[in-house]
């Protein structure tokens, strides 16, 4: 029995790579991908599973006692999966993966089941618990290019596809059909100070991104769940890529037989 | 006061009573209203949902009743296909049990989404690959069958009786009910199925995740079974509350043994396929995922303890089976109650699990449990359904004639 919906990516292929051990967990990518993408503030976010964040950064430590106490940040958006389960899952077909690797979702066709919620074990679906709010004066500053969204719909983390769109304009208008490598990148690969975060077209083979992949101190975050995700991370310290992914000892294996 | 409508044969209490009854009920769906509205006007905030818990109480109710209320398909199954002709005296109450049930899981639904206004994208917009597009399908269609199952019980009340066109088209809708049974039956096992199958594709999911066959994940199949071992238990249950309060018999004891039996060994069969099933989801399934049994479970005691496994196969599961399948306990009719009672407790403990567990398991080795609990608009909501569903088999007992043998049975 499968239950799979993988998909043919076209010419492009984009994926993002993350540094763990570059991030310092200053939080700027999750800034700037809030201000980027309209995200709603209220007055009270203390109950932090009720906010709307696209990006949330986890702490790890090695939990060994002083001094040799490390710690690690993950950051974490939506994985952008080759077979996503909220796609499969949407009752609406409010949500979709474009041939250039991107799971979107259309706000306005969701009605808020929350199935894909469910289904997604990344928890990189958030929920509007509330109707949106922005605090008073930033609503001048809201990104003309992303609509805000309404009560009672999920959203998540698009890649910034209204990014994409704006490169794609502008390398037609320069008489080109492909785009350069980081002429389309994420407001939070973009924000990230240590350049931590690394965003591309793996399919170009030239591209940052599909090098790095290509670490064998590169994984993905629960692999065995069969969701072939589109965020990989990289890490040179054992004991992260073991906290971080489950599978680490199959893993170790695999690395020192290659 | 309300003599002309109360069913010919039969006696039913002082009017006053029953109206201060009513007033009690429809001062808790009060209570209830104000929830929904503060729901509906505030919005899901008014719930303890979260970002990990997309699911609450509301989904556990909407699954518990559906799987509840499958006793109105499988009596009507027992007696227009197979033919066993002596559950007529049980049908209508299982009837009316089964379209309050589906009545109220369409109610929660509009509740518990966003969106509600927004509902018919689901089928406007329909994903073909998703069990909820064939949940939503066919429990509509199902409502609409049991409407009409229930429109020729509604129409034989005694003052609608008198006019001969109802009268006659309740009538010719008996004489055809057997198709709406086939239609009915066909339904009821496709969504009843494909509600464990909500749950069982999500190989996300390593809790809720089944391998299974051809699209069908085995919870398909054993939540159509678990349905058909509780519905009828909760028929009989019902029946058993309503003998006690009215001081009545109802329908005989022969009627109620022979269902006793049939649901008693269905729910051996569940069981038997349930712990087969929840042993190789152990030994195979979990391991596959890279997951082990007690990263299911929040140690023996705890909010999501192994406890919730053992309370729903041991106590609500082999108790229960004993009792329904054994003659001499199911004689006896307050350990029929008990029974019948535990049958259905276990089944709601089975669809908490499958819908609240499942989304408390840290997914990742880094994160921690989270724990649901309730809010008060969610606990009131939902305990107003129980009253709507207590109001309407107050009415319908008392002015239509649910029990063919009552006027026998009480000369």
């Amino acid at each position: 029995m499968k239950h799979e919906h993988k998909y043919k990516s076209g010419p492009e292929k984009y994926v993002m790579v993350i540094d763990i051990d570059k991030c310092t967990g200053c939080g700027a990518c999750v800034i700037a991908c809030a201000v980027e993408n309209n995200l709603p503030v209220r007055t009270d976010e203390t109950r932090k599973l009720l906010s709307v964040d696209w990006l949330v950064i986890y702490k790890i430590t090695n939990g060994k006692p002083f001094p040799k106490t490390r710690i690690a940040y993950i950051p974490r958006g939506c994985m952008h999966c080759d077979n996503p389960m909220c796609v499969h899952v949407c009752p609406a077909s409010a949500t979709d993966k474009d041939d250039k690797g991107v799971v979107s979702q259309i706000y306005p066709r969701c009605f808020g089941c929350r199935y894909c919620m469910a289904a997604c074990p990344y928890h990189a679906r958030v929920f509007n618990w509330w109707d949106p709010t922005f605090p008073k004066g930033t609503e001048r500053g809201l990104n003309p290019d992303v609509s805000t969204r309404m009560r009672g719909v999920v959203e998540k983390c698009s890649f910034c596809n209204h990014r994409y769109q704006r490169a794609k304009e502008k390398a037609m208008l320069e008489g080109r059909t492909t785009l350069r490598d980081g002429e389309y990148i994420t407001a939070c690969a973009e924000a990230c100070p240590t350049g931590a975060i690394t965003f591309g077209n793996v399919k170009d083979p030239n591209s940052k991104v599909s090098k790095l992949v290509k670490s064998p101190y590169a994984f993905r975050l629960l692999e065995k769940f069969g969701t072939e995700p589109s965020v990989y991370y990289i890490s040179r310290q054992e004991w992260v890529r073991r906290e971080a992914d489950r599978y680490f000892e199959e893993k170790a294996k695999k690395i020192s037989k290659e | 006061m309300d003599a002309a409508l109360i069913p010919p044969g039969v006696k039913r209490c002082d009017f006053k009573i029953f109206l201060g009854w009513i007033l009690f009920l429809l001062a808790i769906i009060g209570w209830g209203a104000y929830a929904v509205f503060l729901v509906w006007y505030k919005a899901l905030n008014q719930t303890n949902m979260n970002n990990y818990f997309g699911f609450g109480i509301w989904i556990t109710l909407d699954l518990s009743v559906i799987a509840l209320g499958g006793g109105a398909f499988f009596t009507a199954f027992l007696r227009y296909i197979l033919g066993i002709d002596k559950l007529k005296n049980i049908i209508s109450l299982a009837t009316i049990v089964g379209w309050i049930c589906y009545a109220s899981a369409l109610l929660v639904l509009g509740l518990d989404v966003g969106q509600p206004l927004r509902g018919w994208h689901i089928f406007w917009y329909a994903n073909v690959h998703s069990m909820l597009t064939e949940v939503a399908f066919c429990i509509t269609t199902y409502f609409i069958v049991l409407c009409i199952e229930v429109l020729p019980i509604v129409l034989e009340n005694v003052q609608l009786a008198k006019n001969r066109f109802i009268h006659l088209f309740s009538h010719n809708l008996h004489e055809y009910m057997y198709v709406f049974a086939a239609v009915g039956v066909f339904l009821s096992f496709f969504h009843q199925g494909s509600l464990g199958g909500m749950y069982g594709v999500l190989h996300t999911r390593p809790f809720a995740y089944r391998t299974g066959f051809f699209i069908w994940p085995w919870t398909f199949f054993i939540f159509i079974l678990s349905a058909i071992a509780s519905g009828p238990a909760l028929t009989l249950l019902v029946t058993w509350i309503l003998q006690k309060v009215t001081g009545r018999r109802l329908v005989t004891k022969d009627v109620i043994l022979l269902l006793a039996k049939i649901t008693g060994s269905i729910l051996c069969f569940y069981l038997i396929v349930k712990f087969i099933d929840t042993w190789y989801w152990a030994t195979h399934i979990l391991p596959e995922k890279g997951m082990t049994l007690k990263e299911c479970y929040q140690g023996w005691f705890g909010p999501y303890g192994l406890w919730l496994l053992f309370a729903e196969l041991g106590v609500f599961g082999i108790i229960p089976a004993i009792i329904l399948i054994t003659p001499r306990f199911r004689e006896n009719e307050w350990l029929l109650a008990v029974g019948c009672l535990f049958d259905c407790v276990g089944i709601i403990i089975n669809r908490f699990v499958f819908t609240v567990q499942t989304l408390a398991i840290p997914t990742y080795p880094f994160d921690k449990w989270v724990v649901y609990s309730p809010s008060w608009q969610e606990w009131a909501s939902t305990i107003m359904i129980i009253a709507i569903g207590a109001l309407v088999i107050s009415l319908a007992y008392r002015y239509l004639p649910l029990f063919p043998q009552e006027p026998e049975l009480n000369p």
